[in-house]
């Protein structure tokens, strides 16, 4: 049988990498070198994963060098000459191997007032948005976001100025002014325009580049940059 | 994770808009120099040698990189989203490089 | 000011607004003026003919100010670890030579 060195990133902000061999299988997926090193050769070795089959978004791991979901990634895609480099997910604080503290990353969404602010007539009655309105395809767009990291890690916005929202956090305010059923549009605009807010990005499209559910920020953080200039320019925020 | 092209576009916007606001303040004071038409003159002739040609020709194609690839990024801020902002990189480097050739052949004429 | 890196955008994009046919026109004028090189009668020749090419050539410097002074401070902060208020100091000086610099080009040019 053939084996594959695996390089794991041991430690948390300081560490080293160490290699391990594991044998190769067919449609292998990175996950699964992670979880046969963890089984079998080092059970201190510190991952996250839940669902292993790309719905819950927390295996999310910078596979030689690129920001990825680890589950849904086949070792055949990926090594090169047998060889595979598995870190943690990039711009963030590592806690130990290959788990970070994911806390700044879910904070900046709160930050951006990422959250539903029902008007009084959606907590009333069920608001009507019908499927092929302009502002609902908006919105559908970017929703499918499970907050997995993978954009914030390839954005190196937020690895220049780290106060930046990032991708995710703007791309989940960009569905709430899009939002029929939200009361506070104003707000979220007013949030996402601080200093930190969507006019840093510079539209690399890493964000888009990488996002595993094909999602791009890139084009929702442009609609935010539109809203919040005629905002400022009316003096309404 | 830098390898896509919207990467590199930003790269050499951001590259060629330090390069010319460095060579600016130089610009400015040479044309300043116009006070005396002797002195811009003297310069001029300066500028004629063909290795100071080839910085100009440069310079030129780093002020039209800068101009049409901040033209995509107006249009990617200030419009409704178009997928075809990909191919609009493709365009604005391809300006570029024609406003450079042409500056190349007139100083020849 | 409330939310200033906002309104330093808002100036950044504005100016480039500004900038973008200048340049446009500036490149046609390079390619126009080049062929059979340059001198200081040619230039002087073209620029004092009318007050349209000294005013067209000063609102060009105050648009070129703002942007690069602004530009060259996004690029600081970012790409290095300067990011206390000297550094907008340092770039609003950059800013302000720019201006004097090009008005005192655009008196020699009118």
């Amino acid at each position: 049988m053939t084996t594959l060195e695996v390089e794991i990133w041991r430690g948390a902000e300081e560490g080293r990498y160490e290699t391990y061999e594991v044998p190769s299988q067919p449609s292998q997926t990175v996950l699964d070198l992670v979880t046969y090193v963890q089984r079998k050769l080092d059970p201190s070795l510190a991952y996250r994963f839940a669902c292993r089959v790309g719905v819950c978004g927390s295996c999310a791991m910078t596979v030689n060098g690129t920001p990825r979901w680890t589950c849904r990634t086949h070792v055949q895609k990926v090594a090169t000459q047998g060889r595979v480099r598995i870190a943690p997910l990039r711009n963030l604080t590592v806690v130990k191997d290959l788990a970070t503290d994911m806390a700044p990353f879910f904070d900046k969404v709160q930050e951006a007032r990422g959250r539903f602010i029902p008007s009084d007539a959606a907590a009333k009655s069920v608001a009507e948005v019908p499927p092929e309105e302009p502002k609902r395809k908006e919105a559908d767009a970017g929703i499918e976001c499970i907050g997995c990291g993978v954009c914030h890690a390839a954005c190196d916005v937020v690895r220049w100025l780290p106060e930046y929202l990032g991708p995710a956090a703007l791309n989940r305010a960009w569905t709430l002014v899009n939002d029929a059923r939200d009361g506070d549009r104003i707000g979220h605009l007013r949030a996402i325009a601080e200093d930190a807010g969507c006019h840093a990005c510079h539209a690399h499209q890493s964000c888009a580049e990488h996002c595993p559910v094909g999602i791009n920020p890139t084009r929702s953080i442009s609609g935010l940059k539109r809203l919040v200039l005629m905002a400022a320019i009316r003096g309404r925020l | 994770m830098r390898r896509h092209a919207s990467y590199r576009a930003f790269l050499v916007h951001r590259l060629s808009g330090v390069a010319l606001a460095l060579f600016l303040p130089v610009h400015l004071v040479v044309l300043g120099l116009a006070l005396e038409a002797a002195a811009l003159d003297g310069f001029l002739n300066w500028s004629a040698q063909p290795l100071v040609k080839a910085a100009e020709t440069i310079l030129v194609v780093l002020l039209a990189l800068h101009l049409f690839g901040g033209l995509r990024l107006l249009a990617i801020e200030l419009l409704p989203w178009s997928d075809r902002q990909k191919d609009w990189i493709g365009w604005a480097a391809a300006a570029a490089l024609t406003v450079g050739a042409g500056f190349v052949v007139r100083s020849f004429i | 000011m409330k939310r200033p890196e906002l309104w330093l955008y808002v100036a950044q994009r504005g100016s480039a607004l500004v900038l973008a046919p200048l340049v446009l026109l500036h490149l046609g004028v390079i390619l126009y003026a080049v062929a059979g090189g340059l001198s200081a009668a040619e230039i002087l020749g073209r620029t004092r003919t009318s007050w349209i090419w000294p005013a067209t050539y000063g609102l060009f410097v105050v648009a070129a100010a703002i942007h690069a002074a602004i530009g060259l401070r996004v690029v600081l902060r970012e790409w290095t670890s300067w990011r206390d208020s000297s550094l907008d100091i340092a770039t609003v000086g950059f800013g302000l030579t720019l201006l004097l610099l090009g008005f005192r080009a655009v008196q020699a040019i009118a």
